[in-house]
């Protein structure tokens, strides 16, 4: 169904989370549209919650969660879930089940045909590097790397209309890192869909993002195109968390 | 228990015992009491109705006066062999039975029982002591034991509190000993021989007299009462099989205190088996034929196995298929799970003779009550470690299932089962082994097994017999071990396996 650009796919109506320790979230009104969004900030800012909100895995203390412009409920959570893919550091592998099995999961559980899944599975193991002897291993036996494309396999599997990524980079070495970088924005490309990815990291954030949001204690300190954060900081922390994650000649 | 647990349990236990305890239609069940006596009394029996052609079998040394009694109202057994002072003081107690048989035949005419004639001897309790012993505290009377308020007792269980027993023994002769224990008969002959105890019960048929040099005290009250020895069987026998009445008929009168004294001495001092020395006893005084086809060892060992491994395997599975859904209520919801943990917490703790005897009432003797009872006991650890091993699974990967749109049944089965399986087969081979163990006690209440040979052997002092049940129980439970590691390679699934060698 074609879609108004302008109108936005997740927003947050004054959506607040407490939880007993730190991690809550202030109440936040929030919209997010097409394009690569980054919620950024340091540990502890809320943007995981952030993001968990918009699966459905934290419930709101108040507010109202929308996707695609229908409010995020306990019935509505199947129909929403099944547009969007979400993968978390390490990939969140079953570690019972083969990197194969691991990323067909939802597609047998759906009733997909055999040769549709495999049809599937080949594209998005091209799509995300993988050889092909590495889809009949567990994840105990995958690197680091690898399992993350594996997660993002499993993500993509059902065609996800909105992806979302919490730390995706997290436990990589830098080498692995970059790789897989350069290879997540490739695929962002190449499918076009909307991305909502968390990270701590200035860099990364730079390296994807349309849109920046910038967290801290829980609240939404800036919101907008990371030109924006450096040229025209609405807090004096937006400088200082730039500038401390700045190495001397990046552009940024 | 309540009615609706009552029948749960049965319903349980029901189906998964059928196959365990194969009724023959037609057939004589003789029961008796777990001492060699009635052992004997309960082969010759046995032995008479299978001569006169039919079937017969004899569940032996089912437990003690009540669990006979009741086992014969409830027609889990037609006949078994009893003790008219027995009768008149454990059974019948203060119903207005007067002294003679007419009355208490009709007191058991009306509950459905039918006394014979006396066998032809008697068996009085009396109270023993070494000859040496006795000569020394200078004592051949019960009124003598009231010089020695030192002496040290031991009684069974049965004499330490049945109706004509040492309470009113004691009240009668006004003893004043302290020092009483309680002692199962056959270890109190060997307690009195070590010097353990200076004086037990005693039956006047026992082998043990002539051989221990015992002296029997003599009753100089005339307290305990008269023990002819009598077959008690329901009366719809005489209906179901005419023939086996007539055959019980032929005992009457047949056995003498010598013959008895002589039977129980070639079991108990001799060794040889109680089937043996009935076919000889019935050969040489009823010229009847006896099936005394001796049973080798290695076949009498299968079949103890084989009984062994049918309770241990109907009571597991039941666990099993009870106690998996009970570990994943009590890890989804934590009060639940804080009420089945106690549950099963408190049955554990019930030790299991107790547990066995419950069992008695609601599901008489033999295999259900066993199943039932070790039912009970393989719960718990399967039930525990189903709740942790779903408890344990991370958060994440549970996550992942629900963003997945997993259903909470397919998360159920595609991810916390497989992720769980470990720590379930580990409660599951827990419980096996325990089982494995616990089962021997079921030949207390008629289950057979491996615990039958253990329990003759207790009875008879034959090493040889104890360890033909203790040595294949001890390695049939090596062997679930074993099974269990090789098990695990085939439900554990590999990638968790791996995590585990890594």
């Amino acid at each position: 169904m074609p879609r108004p650009i302008d109108s936005p796919i997740i927003e947050l109506r004054d959506v607040a989370k407490r939880y007993g320790g730190d991690e809550g979230l202030q109440p936040t009104t929030l919209s997010l549209g097409a394009g690569i969004s980054v919620l950024l900030g340091p540990s502890g800012s809320g943007k995981s919650t952030l993001l968990r909100l918009v699966t459905g895995l934290a419930r709101p203390t108040a507010g109202e969660v929308r996707l695609w412009g229908q409010a995020l409920t306990t019935q509505s959570m199947g129909p929403l879930r099944r547009r969007l893919g979400y993968m978390i550091q390490e990939g969140g592998l079953f570690p019972h089940l083969t990197a194969l099995a691991n990323v067909t999961l939802a597609a047998r559980f759906f009733g997909w045909a055999v040769p549709r899944i495999s049809e599937r599975v080949e594209e998005l193991r091209a799509l995300t590097h993988l050889p092909g002897d590495v889809m009949d291993r567990f994840p105990i036996e995958l690197s680091g790397g690898q399992r993350q494309r594996v997660g993002l396999m499993r993500a993509l599997m059902l065609g996800p209309e909105l992806l979302l990524l919490d730390e995706p980079l997290g436990a990589l070495d830098p080498m692995i890192r970059a790789e897989l970088r350069t290879d997540l924005r490739e695929i962002f490309r190449t499918l076009g869909q909307t991305v909502v990815l968390v990270t701590h990291d200035l860099a990364e954030a730079e390296f994807f993002a349309d849109r920046v949001v910038l967290l801290r204690d829980g609240r939404v300190v800036q919101h907008g195109p990371l030109r924006d954060l450096v040229e025209r900081p609405t807090d004096p922390f937006v400088t200082r968390f730039i500038s401390a994650q700045s190495r001397p000649g990046a552009p940024a | 228990m309540s009615l609706p647990c009552r029948a749960l349990l049965l319903a349980l236990v029901a189906g998964l015992t059928s196959m365990a305890c194969r009724r023959t239609p037609g057939e004589v069940r003789v029961g008796s009491k777990k001492f060699t006596e009635s052992v004997v009394l309960g082969e010759i029996a046995t032995q008479v109705v299978r001569d006169a052609g039919l079937r017969a079998e004899h569940r032996a040394q089912l437990g003690g006066t009540q669990v006979l009694w009741h086992a014969l109202l409830a027609g889990e057994i037609d006949l078994y062999p009893e003790y008219t002072g027995t009768l008149r003081e454990d059974i019948v107690k203060g119903a207005p039975v007067d002294a003679s048989d007419e009355s208490l035949r009709d007191w058991l005419a009306r509950r459905g029982v039918v006394m014979t004639a006396s066998l032809g001897f008697e068996d009085s309790y009396a109270l023993g002591m070494r000859q040496d012993a006795a000569a020394r505290f200078n004592v051949a009377r019960l009124s003598d034991l009231r010089d020695h308020p030192a002496l040290r007792l031991g009684f069974s269980e049965e004499f330490l509190h049945r109706g004509d027993g040492w309470p009113a023994l004691r009240k009668r002769y006004q003893l004043p000993q302290t020092d009483v224990r309680q002692l199962d008969h056959d270890l109190a002959y060997r307690a009195l021989a070590a010097g353990d105890i200076d004086a037990t019960d005693l039956y006047t048929t026992d082998a043990e007299i002539p051989q221990d040099h015992l002296v029997v005290l003599a009753d100089d009250r005339g307290f305990f009462p008269g023990y002819r020895a009598v077959l008690l069987y329901r009366s719809d026998l005489r209906e179901r099989s005419p023939s086996a009445v007539a055959a019980l008929a032929l005992l009457e009168g047949r056995v003498t205190l010598d013959d008895m004294r002589r039977l129980n001495a070639r079991v108990k001092m001799e060794r040889v088996t109680e089937r043996v020395v009935a076919a000889d006893f019935l050969s040489a005084t009823l010229h009847l034929a006896g099936s005394a086809a001796p049973e080798g060892r290695a076949r009498r060992v299968s079949r103890h196995v084989v009984e062994h491994l049918a309770l241990v395997l109907a009571s597991l599975t039941a666990a099993i298929v009870v106690a998996i859904p009970l570990g994943i209520a009590a890890a989804r919801r934590r009060r639940l799970g804080a009420v089945i943990l106690a549950v099963a917490g408190v049955v554990q703790t019930i030790p299991t003779l107790a547990l066995l005897v419950f069992m008695i009432p609601l599901l008489g003797i033999g295999t259900a009550p066993a199943v039932a009872a070790l039912f009970l006991y393989s719960v718990l650890p399967i039930v525990r470690n189903t709740m942790s091993g779903l408890a344990g699974i991370p958060h994440s990967l549970l996550e992942s299932a629900d963003v997945l749109g997993l259903s909470p049944g397919a998360r159920l089965w595609q991810v916390e089962l497989p992720l769980a399986s470990p720590a379930i087969l580990a409660g599951i081979q827990t419980s096996a082994v325990i089982n494995v163990g616990t089962a021997t006690l079921g030949a207390l209440i008629g289950a057979g097994g491996l615990g039958q040979p253990i329990l003759t052997g207790i009875r008879l002092d034959d090493l040889s017999l104890i360890l033909e049940g203790a040595i294949p129980a001890a390695l049939l439970a090596l062997v679930v071990q074993a099974l269990f590691a090789r098990l695990g390679r085939v439900l554990i699934p590999r990638g968790l396996r791996l995590r585990r060698d890594a």
